[in-house]
């Protein structure tokens, strides 16, 4: 397992596309932070950046790729070796490389230029996007054989993830106005690790808008330590269930 | 030179002042019996120590001055000082533990229906109401330092409580812990300079119905609610810092029904809101820095003739909130850091207008749950999309001339 695991790593470390993504990164985080002398609003267009495009390239990627190893799957599955094993060391791989990706493209950037408690939270938000959309990315790919529906679905789940679904709280929300919706909202926003990423990044920027009444109802909830407590696990359902079930799904299917 | 003694006799108004002297050892062993002794225009020298006076009643124009400043002990029974006389002066004791009441205004000092008086460099602790000015006139309170621990507003008084009084001096005080730091109803002609008011329950300073006043330079942070100025006019604001005013319902600022006044260089950082101006007109705001804030300004539609120029807003969650599209009010050459516009003719100002109400934040006032989607992609498109084609945000709610450099100050 760990020699799939490795041997994935580097092929895809050496993939150009990665390569293009982290250079990417790298050049974007750069000139945000350097152009910008006010390192916290540096760190906001920064955090937009990272909202959009992490779970885009990882969602895309991770699919693409996987549809790209089919064959080494077959073959690998020809070998002694447990189903369950190869579907994780496939996540394994790709999550690694791509975090190291977002390391290198961002973390970095970051490190040098905007080391503060904000500075952590975006790279951690960052990180955990990765895994989390290489995941609902595998979720997805096991049950589409076909490439171009499966990479397709892939696009959907990201718009969904990054624009729809705030649009329907949005709808929601006006359409049921005459209710108070805050605790309704804290809830929701649990639905989508997008906004769960974005709102812990914003309870560390801004927060002084955020001590009005609704915001205190979100600082009371993702500032205090049960509140942490609560959405690090919802974060950590969002990176494994997804897997899990697809690896339930890979394990009884015909390859 | 055998007129020389007249001459002095003529600069001071009283020679044969006499300095007494209360305390342990002292010719007077307590300071009511040493002011019952005093005449017009005698000093009482205190010696260090603890006094339990009960209610200390100074009715004869005198100078009551602490040496190392002894104690006046109110045993949460009584109002310390009360000051019945003009052209007194108390200076130098550290008053504690004043009566608290729901029916009398017991205070650390009081003074009443006078002029000329002088409350200097004591130290007032625990008291309900620190210093109450009650129609008083020409009075002066100076660098007296307050500190109480409220608890509740009903359980607690206000540090500086001036009512119906005029020309009055507030200056380079200290007030924390209090229900309002300093508080004026019905007061004019008054100026509050360089005091440091934070950490009180409610205001930092407090004003109602009191006309022509100014304060420059003072300090409120940290206060339950900020500061807040309402139905009055003729205000001058300048040189003053706010900060961390931070609630639902704190403002650096609060204006309600205010007319004709002026707010300049002024600082304000990390408020939650750092202006709300409500009912209020003629007011010109310039040269201020808005840094920080969650919304730098809320103007209500209800504001008209109001003036901002000449200000710096930088790193504020909104930059201006409003709830409704009537706009009589004027916001040009300001620095906006959130302007996206150029400058072709580098004349310094921005060629296309500032629109500083973003739409998230009209959707935000109509339904502030929406705080959720706060610098998502969905409001992210929104904005940029009401920015070509104005839907919600009031049209005429813009920044004709928007700098492009931060106004040097």
């Amino acid at each position: 397992m760990r020699k799939i695991t490795k041997y994935v790593i580097i092929d895809i470390l050496k993939n150009k596309i990665v390569i293009g993504y982290t250079f990417l990164l790298l050049v974007l985080s750069f000139s945000v932070l350097s152009l910008e002398d006010n390192s916290a609003k540096a760190v906001l267009t920064l955090l937009n950046i990272i909202l959009i495009m992490v779970p885009l390239v990882n969602i895309l990627f991770a699919s693409v790729y996987v549809y790209n190893s089919a064959e080494f799957m077959e073959l690998m599955a020809s070998q002694p070796l447990k189903r369950k094993q190869i579907w994780f060391s496939v996540y394994l791989g790709l999550s690694i490389s791509l975090s190291i990706a977002f390391l290198l493209g961002v973390g970095v950037p970051v490190l040098l230029y905007a080391a503060s408690i904000t500075g952590y939270t975006l790279i951690l938000v960052g990180l955990l996007l990765s895994l989390i959309f290489v995941s609902i990315a595998m979720f997805a790919v096991v049950r589409i054989r076909d490439k171009a529906k499966g990479i397709g679905m892939a696009i959907l789940l990201w718009l969904y993830f990054a624009l729809l679904f705030d649009g329907l709280v949005l709808f929601i929300l006006f359409q049921f106005e005459d209710y108070p919706l805050e605790k309704a909202m804290v809830a929701l926003s649990l639905l989508n690790p997008v906004d769960i990423g974005r709102i812990m990044v914003l309870i560390k920027t801004d927060a002084s808008m955020l001590m009005g009444y609704t915001g205190a109802i979100f600082r009371n909830f993702f500032g205090a330590t049960n509140g942490q407590l609560i959405t690090s696990l919802v974060l950590l359902a969002w990176i494994i269930i997804p897997f899990w079930l697809s690896s339930i799904k890979f394990r009884k299917k015909d390859l | 030179m055998r007129i020389l003694p007249f001459i002095l006799c003529l600069l001071c108004l009283r020679l044969d002042a006499a300095i007494l002297y209360a305390g342990n050892n002292k010719p007077f062993p307590n300071i009511t019996a040493a002011v019952q002794a005093a005449t017009f225009g005698d000093t009482i020298m205190v010696s260090p120590g603890i006094y339990h006076e009960k209610n200390l009643i100074i009715d004869k124009p005198i100078t009551l001055m602490g040496v190392d400043f002894p104690i006046l002990d109110g045993e949460n029974l009584y109002e310390v000082i009360s000051i019945k006389a003009d052209y007194v002066r108390v200076e130098g004791f550290t008053i504690r533990r004043s009566g608290v009441s729901s029916i009398i205004d017991y205070a650390g000092i009081k003074i009443y229906n006078r002029s000329w008086v002088a409350v200097v460099n004591n130290n007032v602790e625990d008291c309900f109401f620190g210093i109450y000015v009650q129609n008083g006139t020409n009075c002066l309170v100076a660098n007296n330092r307050l500190k109480a621990s409220a608890k509740t507003e009903q359980q607690s008084g206000n540090g500086i409580h001036c009512w119906k009084s005029d020309k009055l001096y507030i200056l380079l005080n200290t007030i924390t812990g209090h229900r309002d730091g300093i508080y004026f109803e019905f007061v004019t002609h008054s100026e509050i300079r360089a005091n440091q008011s934070f950490q009180n329950m409610r205001y930092g300073l407090h004003f109602m119905f009191s006309n022509n006043d100014a304060y420059f330079n003072n300090s409120f942070s940290n206060n339950g609610a900020g500061v807040a100025v309402m139905f009055s006019k003729g205000i001058q604001m300048t040189g003053n810092y706010f900060s961390k005013n931070q609630g639902d319902a704190a403002y650096g600022i609060l204006l309600k029904e205010i007319s004709d006044s002026h707010i300049n260089h002024n600082l304000f950082k990390d408020n939650t809101t750092a202006i709300l101006a409500e009912g209020s007109s003629r007011i010109e705001m310039k040269n201020n820095r808005f840094v920080s804030n969650g919304w730098a300004l809320k103007i209500q539609a209800s504001c008209m003739e109001i003036t901002v120029n000449d200000n710096n807003f930088i790193g504020n969650s909104f930059d201006i909130g409003t709830n409704g599209s009537l706009v009589l009010n004027n916001f040009n050459n300001n620095y906006w850091d959130k302007y996206e516009g150029y400058d072709l003719n580098k004349d310094k100002i921005g060629d296309i207008p500032y629109r500083p109400v973003s739409m998230f934040s009209m959707v935000v006032e109509r339904n502030p749950a929406a705080m959720m989607l706060f610098r998502s992609l969905i409001s992210t498109v929104m904005d940029k999309s009401e920015k070509i084609a104005p839907s919600l945000t009031p049209e005429n709610l813009m920044d004709n001339q928007p700098l492009m450099k931060p106004v040097a100050l």
